[in-house]
Order: C-alpha cells, then structure tokens, then sequence
C-alpha cells in the first residue's frame, strides 16, 4: 500500500528530521509579584477567566476565553492604560487541534509594556469584534477574516480586504498549499471567460524556462524571417543568415573541435 | 447603472453614477499620486469627500505564506520587498525577532554597522517621503533635490552590500561584512553635506505659504484616532505623544546614544512634515557619535553560537566541524526553539515588528508582519471624509505608506 498523507498541513517540512530531537522551549517565567505585570494579571483575574499567565521574553501573555474577549480587553483598555492594540491575528491548528489561536498583541504607551492575549476558537466559531474599543481591529480583523475565514461579529465591514471578493479559500491556512489550489490557477478564466473555457485554454505552464520553439510571438526563429504570429510550417524558407545546424563541443564523444566554419 | 458582462463584471455593487448629488469616483489603483496600488473608493459631494474606502491588495504577495514555507535565513531576503524605500529596516526587524526568539546576543561591532545602515535608511526614507510628498502637492525642484542626496545615502549602501534598493545587509546573528575602507570617511561627508541640504529644504518649504496653505490643518488626526486606529511613528507623534520604539524599548545601541525623539502636538500634516525634517537631524547626529564607535570594537561581526549560527569563512574552510555545522544549517535550518516572540522596532514609516511562533522546525509555524503602513491605510477611511479632493493626494502622501508593506 502506499503511504497515507495527510492533508491538512500541506506547509513547507523539514526535509530532515531526528526522531530523538526534542525542540527546547523558549523560557516561560512566572508573573513577578509587585511588578507591573502583577497589577495586570490582578486586574484581569477579576475580571475575567484567566486560562493560564506566564511571561515569555518580556511580555505578558494571558491565556482567555473567547466569549470574554471584550471584557478582558476593556479592562486592558480601561484599568491597566493598554491604550494601543498593535497587532491582531491567528494562528492556524486545525491540524492538531482543530482550533484557531486568535492573538490581540497590546501595547501600554506610558509604562512601555506589552502584553499578549490569547484565545482559541473552535473551527465555525465566530469571535466578537473589537472596533468599538480598537478601531485599528478595522483592518486587522478583515485580514483575519480574508486569510483565515474567522468569522467576526458585529464586524462593521466585515468583507475579504486583501485577496478578491470572489476568491475560493483562505491562503493562510494550513491546507492552502504555497502554490494556490485549482480556484486560484483558474482564477482569471473563470471569472473572464466562465468554467467552461478551462478545456479550451488548457493548462498553465508556469515553467518559467520553458521555450517553445516554434512560438512566433515571444522568439524568433535562427536563420528563418517568420511573420508575427506565424503557424508552424508556414513561410519557413531559408534565409542567407550563416547559421550551425551542427553541434559545437559534442560533449557525449569528448571531441575538442569547435566551430568547424572557422 | 453598470451592465455586467462576463468581461466587465459587476464592480462591487458600486452605483458610480447616482440619483442624489454625490459621485462615486475610483482614485487609483493606477494613480501617480496614490503611492503604489492605492484604490481608494471615494463618495464626492462636489469637491468634498462623503466617504472613503481604501481597497488594498494590489501588490499582494502571499509574504507571510512564504515564511511558513522557507527556513530563517532563506526568508530574509523576501522582507527586502516589505518596505523596499528602507530595506535594512525590515532585514532588521525579521532578524531582531529571531535573535530574540534564540536568545543571541550580536556581537557590538555588527551592533555598530547595524545602527548605521537603520540611521541611514531612515534618512533615504524620509528623503524619498520629503520628495513625493513634495512632488505631490506640486513643489517640483524639491523632489529634485531631495533624490541627489538620497542617491548619496543609496551609494553609501551599495559600496557596503553591493545593492541599492533590496539591501539584505543584515543576517541573523549580525551582519555578512564589515564597512569597506574609507566608508566610514564617506559617511562624515555625507552627514556633513546633508544639514545644510536640509536646511535647503526648510529654506524651500517650511514658510512657503503654498505649502502652508496646502498642508496647514490638512489631515488632523486626533490623539485619540492615532491611538484607537494603531497610528505608529511620525503620525503618532504628531498627534502629540511621544512615543518611539528607539528610546522606550531600546534594541541596538539606541540606549547608549544620545538623540532626542521631536514631537509635534499640531495634529496635522505640516506638523508632520516638520517632524520628518527633524528626524533627519536626529539620525545625523546618531551617525555622528557611531562613527567614532566602530574603531572601538572588536573585529567579530557574527555571533559565536554554532546551533544556530554558520562560523565565519575560514573556519567554514579550514576546519571540518564547522564545516558540518554550515552544512547542517544551509540545508535543513536553524531550529528556534518552541516559543512566540513579537519584537518591535521603529522603522522609518513607524512600529514594525515580526509576530513569529516557531515550533521548534526550521520553518516558522506562522509569522505575522506588523506592518505600520497597514494601519495608516485604514486610518484614510476616518480622516478622509471631509477633506476636499484635493487634499487627498496631500493626505496620502503625508501618511507615508508604502505598499509593499501594505499588501505584503
């Protein structure tokens, strides 16, 4: 039989791999008493649901529910002067898990902090919007929405931003192979010339050093003057240009004549 | 109304031509002005802008999809093509996070070398921002001026990397060389021509009452939009708060030197232009007190760390161990260890920083750019209504994006 692949990681692997490696993890340091940090975890820890709390290389990083994704990031806002949200996105791990990992990555402008929240969602589940709080989750979400189809609610634009509006498929998933799906070869014909054309157009071929010899458009032709655009065959006369039909350096026998016109 | 075919599909269920007063125009993506692949859907009401939708994706590449697919060191020339006016700043940002995430310490005279090339991309940024910006609001000779003296500060960047535009001249663990003899000469030169340059400039724009009149309370952004729509750099601190990566989470040398971070609280486009200006002069004085700074170190460039880090050349030649080393890192990658770092740094359009979860595989599991222009797009849909049409192209300019950095 041969071997099962699966296909719900289809991302670049490592060509090699150890079976005794096991990879280190970078140091996850517990939240110091009386330092700032302290007060934010307090402060959420009322609030709402800590999942777990650790900081790993100078930041903290809160583990949360989904649904209290609001309540925690008002807090953040409100009570721990969090006053920027400079990235949001996700993390795909349907293969393992099959969940998503939303991140919202803050910023505190007076004590220079950052801290990271994290939340996992279920595949389908939807995650409510932060632009009543943040208005930068604008853009930010709609990406996440284009890239990964997570679903935003309350969004009030919620529309693919990067990628197409008719584009099949969201390119940072895990199953999205680097090189696009069959939608995205077909992109163009489909939409200019409708389904039916893919017979008729044929197959792409993206060999960037594949050379036709007999295309009249892109090359001309050694020793021959071919109109543009010109069939195979026709008008192939011999034109008064010296050209070699026969091989330079032949390098099968190992012979050492070169040119032999000269 | 439109009529779709199979050619002309139905464009976004935008009604161009309406029955009220106001006008559906498309600006860009094909504008000279829009800086890149701008569309920008604007509602008119006569000259005014009722609302305003920025449509990005036009220079998309799928940078992050190619990260999760590459090994470190294969990826960091893709980020030369985030923010291509200042290259080594994203080199910067990529290798930083990375350095970070393995915990590598750089050697101080690739630090050295490092500063510099951010200081004078910095310069090449915001000269190239003072040139278009100029040329869009109509000052013509400026733009002329403006690109001789960035062509010195890109010639000073091809003598050290050989390239002008997508640098790379930054790699993780230091840099891939050391300045060439009587670079270091150059630069004083440089620095010392270009105060009096600027000086042209501010003699040319900064009372200039066309100027004024085009760029005066243009483009206000509150300090509360700047903060709530994720405004970083010199839109940040022209909103009136100071905040720069470089002295509030210093990375490099930036701790150790002195420089002053200008701040403007006129909230608008002139404010912001004056702030450009004047951090041109910070970067020159930065320059200045790193040129006496290279002598100082040792000659060591990369890092000594041989899980991670090639050794250099001669050792790669001479002994077999670090031969096998770069053999093993050249064809399988560095692996980091499990962890998630975010690292910020300042980038000359604002907070750039690379979101990386690594996996303990040579390939990032996801890797996020942080990219400050992203964010000073989708401000445009706030701060353009109101605005008169003209002022757009003024606006655009003044937010400095850039759209390779936008798209990526």
């Amino acid at each position: 039989m041969r071997k099962y692949t699966p296909k719900d990681n289809v991302q670049g692997k490592a060509k090699y791999t150890d079976r005794f490696w096991v990879a280190p993890r970078v140091p996850r340091e517990s939240v110091e008493e009386e330092s700032h940090f302290a007060a934010v975890y307090q402060a959420m820890n009322e609030a709402v649901e800590v999942l777990d709390a650790y900081v790993e290389l100078g930041q903290l990083v809160i583990h949360i529910r989904p649904e209290e994704n609001i309540a925690a990031l008002e807090v953040l806002k409100n009570t721990c002067d969090y006053a920027m949200c400079s990235e949001l996105s996700a993390i795909d791990y349907l293969a393992q898990d099959g969940e998503f990992e939303v991140f919202y990555q803050m910023l505190n402008l007076k004590k220079a902090k950052r801290t990271r929240l994290l939340t996992r969602i279920q595949e389908g589940q939807a995650i409510e919007s932060i632009v009543p709080l943040y208005a930068m989750a604008n853009f930010a979400e709609r990406e996440m929405y284009d890239m990964f189809g997570i679903t935003v609610n309350n969004h009030p634009y919620l529309k693919r931003i990067i990628m197409p509006e008719d584009w099949v498929g969201y390119p940072l998933r895990k199953t999205y192979p680097l090189q696009g799906d069959e939608h995205a070869a077909w992109y163009e014909v489909d939409k200019i010339f409708g389904k039916e054309h893919r017979d008729v157009i044929g197959p792409e071929n993206r060999d960037p050093g594949r050379i036709d010899r007999y295309d009249s458009q892109r090359f001309s032709r050694v020793g021959y003057e071919v109109p543009f655009g010109a069939e195979h065959g026709e008008s192939e006369t011999e034109q008064p240009i010296e050209y070699s039909k026969q091989i330079l350096v032949n390098y099968t026998t190992g012979s050492e004549v070169l040119d032999t016109r000269k | 109304m439109q009529e779709p075919n199979k050619l002309k599909p139905f464009f976004e269920n935008l009604n161009f031509e309406r029955d009220d007063n106001t006008m559906v125009i498309n600006f860009g993506p094909q504008h000279p002005s829009a800086h890149g692949q701008l569309r920008l859907v604007l509602e008119l009401d006569g000259e005014k802008v009722v609302k305003a939708y920025p449509d990005i994706g036009y220079l998309h590449r799928g940078v992050e999809k190619m990260a999760e697919n590459m090994i470190y060191n294969e990826f960091l020339p893709t980020t030369d093509r985030l923010d291509y006016i200042a290259s080594t700043s994203n080199n910067y940002a990529f290798a930083l996070s990375v350095e970070r995430l393995i915990g590598l310490e750089v050697p101080r005279r690739a630090q050295v070398i490092r500063t510099m090339l951010l200081e004078l991309n910095r310069i090449m940024s915001h000269l190239f921002f003072l040139a278009t910006h100029a040329l869009d609001v109509g000052a013509m000779s400026v733009f002329l001026y403006a690109f001789r003296e960035r062509e010195f500060a890109m010639d000073l960047v091809e003598d050290y990397c050989g390239a002008r535009l997508t640098h790379s001249a930054v790699r993780i663990g230091g840099v891939p060389l050391d300045l060439p003899a009587g670079w270091l000469e150059q630069l004083s030169t440089y620095i010392d021509k270009l105060p009096e340059q600027i000086k042209l400039y501010e003699d040319l724009l900064t009372e200039n009452r066309i100027w004024k009149m085009r760029l005066e309370d243009v483009g206000v952004v509150t300090p509360e939009d700047a903060l709530s729509w994720g405004c970083t750099g010199v839109l940040l601190r022209g909103s009136g708060i100071q905040y720069d990566v470089r002295k509030e989470e210093p990375y490099e040398l930036y701790g150790e030197l002195d420089f002053d971070i200008p701040v403007s609280d006129r909230n608008d486009s002139y404010g912001r232009y004056r702030l450009y200006m004047e951090e041109m002069k910070e970067s020159v004085k930065i320059l200045r007190q790193l040129i006496p700074m290279h002598r100082k170190t040792e000659p060591q460039i990369m890092a000594h760390n041989p899980k991670y880090i090639s050794a250099p050349k001669e050792e790669i030649m001479t002994q077999n161990y670090a031969l096998m080393q770069h053999f093993v890192l050249v064809t399988q990658g560095m692996r980091p260890p499990k962890g998630t770092v975010y690292a910020p740094t300042e980038s000359p359009k604002g907070e750039l920083g690379f979101f990386i979860r690594s996996e303990g595989e040579p390939y990032a599991y996801r890797l996020k750019i942080r990219a400050p222009s992203f964010f000073h797009t989708g401000i445009l849909q706030h701060i353009l209504p109101g605005t008169y049409l003209a002022d757009v192209v003024a606006i655009i300019g003044n937010t400095n994006i850039v759209f390779g950095e936008v798209d990526r």
